[in-house]
């Protein structure tokens, strides 16, 4: 199930409530507004806990997004590409979010680098539509995802320190 | 200088045999293509190749094979089920198949039956495209190759349902292959919007179950009216090793799904035998349980709600013949009347306004959903707690507060 520390980590994530997709035009502005306000906030209480692990930012429609995350392991910062498409499906669906440099690398994943999420990922997000939102995505799907992976994927050889990166 | 000569001379010799036999090999292999038949035929020679489907006309299961010529079928999802689903009915002679599907062939694929490894790297509906037509070129294709779940493919997608039939009519049933609960939410959402007939198909991730599941929109169960069906598969949780793989999979269970999904299919347009709503499979105990499914009142979708009332009506305008009391219990289809169905027989007591029915024997939901009164509750919770983020900023606002951070 889900762990105590990503529990208070989601409560603290504000909720959303525009029950809106990309093709419903003017309510998918709202829903996107609310998007946003639950991301900021959401790094903010990251960068607060000392735990700052990802950007994000989108195309102007909000349709597709784009950033950075990174796993600090044995005090190395390993640092990946994240995106992902906001499905016609969504709120009712989870966006599915890939890293695609690591597409191959690891059977934790589907085609296109799209991780591959636990069995509580879809019906907890199902019982919270439209209330989870990108930023809960994040917090119940990649964060635990790479606290799993990563360190596995480093003892392995599979993925290497690189000497400089360039956030920070 | 003649002994070099004689030896130029015997070199091209060799390389004009070695010519004439490429040559004759390459001749022979598109001889083997066959030309296109105009009409089927049940005349009974070894070169006709719909002798054996026509000859279910003769033993009476069929009225009219030849209709099958008339009918298309989208496939979407060319995977380890999609593709024998195209593969058989492109042998049955089906009139036309449009292909979706955005993935490349892979050498990780060949577990599964129908693409070569020759094929790996080209697109899946490229290279099924290639076989297929090689196979039958009477079938006409149309393939697409891109993500229906995509903002900007999903209308595309949209318009070839609609109109991508023969003679630019609808198609006539939509199969979904696909692997994924985001795309099949999606099929749901344009076939709920348009009305139009779907049957969807899975294999689950540890390959040892399956199902397919009509959708009839308004008739039957939409795929949003509730959590998806999964079919028992007797394995404790806690031995299942998920570590390290996302999924499993299995050729025999994907060709037993795609044969069940291509029977029902031949089923539906040539009107033979029954179609069931749901029918699952179980390989540990070799377990096949069926059932009804009746579409949800309460379902998320508006365009289900939409077409659950227009059937509504379309009952009380066309009352069904006697016999079955409830309106929607195979009403297209008639009586089942198979012995062997466990067909859910719902008691009366329990007509009662549910999320959902009574499962048939094996079959569970994949989770449970909050009731209605309980979204209700918290609908209202989380609307009151937002009240404090209503602050009026734009929206190119917050998108650059976000990346400046
Ligand atoms: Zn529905």
């Amino acid at each position: 199930m889900v762990d105590e520390a990503t529990k208070r980590t989601l409560a603290a994530i504000p909720l959303l409530k525009t029950r809106a997709g990309p093709r419903d035009k003017d309510q998918w502005v709202g829903r996107l507004k609310e998007e946003l306000v639950s991301l900021i906030k959401y790094v903010e209480n990251n960068k607060k806990q000392d735990n700052d692990w990802f950007r994000l930012e989108s195309n102007k429609e909000g349709t597709r997004w784009f950033g950075k995350c990174w796993y600090v392991h044995n005090l190395l910062k390993y640092e990946f590409d994240v995106e992902f498409d906001i499905p016609v499906t969504y709120p009712g669906t989870a966006p599915e979010i890939a890293l695609p440099e690591l597409d191959g690398k690891t059977a934790k994943m589907y085609r296109g680098g799209k991780i591959c999420l636990t069995d509580h990922f879809k019906p907890l997000w199902a019982r919270n539509v439209p209330k989870f939102g990108i930023a809960h995505a994040m917090a119940l799907g990649l964060g635990p995802w790479l606290a799993v992976e990563i360190p596995d994927l480093v003892e392995k050889g599979i993925i290497v320190h690189k000497e400089k990166t360039s956030s920070e | 200088m003649a002994n070099q000569t004689a030896s130029l001379i015997e070199e091209n010799q060799q390389l004009k045999a070695k010519i004439q036999e490429l040559e004759d090999a390459l001749a022979k292999k598109s001889a083997q293509h066959r030309v296109k038949i105009t009409t089927m035929s049940s005349e009974v020679v070894d070169s006709n190749p719909y002798s054996r489907l026509m000859a279910l006309k003769r033993m009476g299961i069929v009225k009219n094979y030849e209709d099958i010529r008339h009918y298309t079928v989208a496939i979407v999802g060319v995977g380890g089920v999609g593709s024998v689903t195209a593969e058989m009915l492109t042998r049955c002679g089906i009139g036309k198949l449009i292909l979706f599907d955005y993935d490349k062939v892979e050498l990780a694929n060949m577990n599964r039956l129908f693409f070569r490894p020759d094929q790996s790297g080209m697109s899946k509906v490229e290279a099924s495209e290639a076989t297929l037509r090689d196979i039958n070129p009477d079938v006409e294709f149309e393939t697409h190759n891109y993500n229906i779940t995509k903002v900007d493919k999903y209308d595309h997608f949209v318009g070839r349902i609609k109109s991508g039939g023969l003679q630019g009519k609808p198609v006539d049933l939509v199969l979904s292959c696909v692997d994924n609960f985001e795309a099949r939410m999606a099929i749901n959402m344009a076939c709920n919007e348009i009305n139009q007939m779907w049957i969807e198909s899975g294999v689950s991730e540890n390959a040892v179950s399956g199902h397919i599941q009509v959708v009839i929109p308004g008739q039957t169960s939409c795929f949003a009216c509730a959590p998806p069906l999964v079919v028992a598969d007797n394995i404790d949780e806690k031995t299942l090793k998920r570590e390290g793989v996302c999924a499993a999979s299995l050729p025999t269970t994907m060709g037993i799904v795609a044969g069940f999904l291509v029977q029902n299919t031949l089923k539906h347009l040539l009107q033979f035998g029954s179609v069931t709503h749901y029918l699952g499979y179980n390989a540990m105990k070799d377990y096949f349980p069926t059932m009804a499914l009746k579409p949800n009142p309460h379902c998320d979708d508006s365009f289900c709600l939409i077409r659950q009332e227009e059937y509504q009506q379309y009952l009380a305008e066309n009352p069904p013949e006697a016999e079955s009391e409830d309106p929607t219990e195979d009403v297209v289809h008639e009586s089942n009347e198979w012995g062997i169905t466990l067909v859910d027989e719902t008691p009366e007591s329990e007509k009662k306004e549910e999320l959902d029915p009574d499962l048939a024997k094996g079959l569970a939901r994949a989770y449970d959903m909050p009731s209605v009164e309980q979204v209700r509750i918290l609908v209202k919770d989380s609307t009151e707690s937002q009240q404090e983020t209503e602050e009026p900023v734009s929206l190119e606002e917050l998108q650059s507060r976000l990346k400046g951070l």
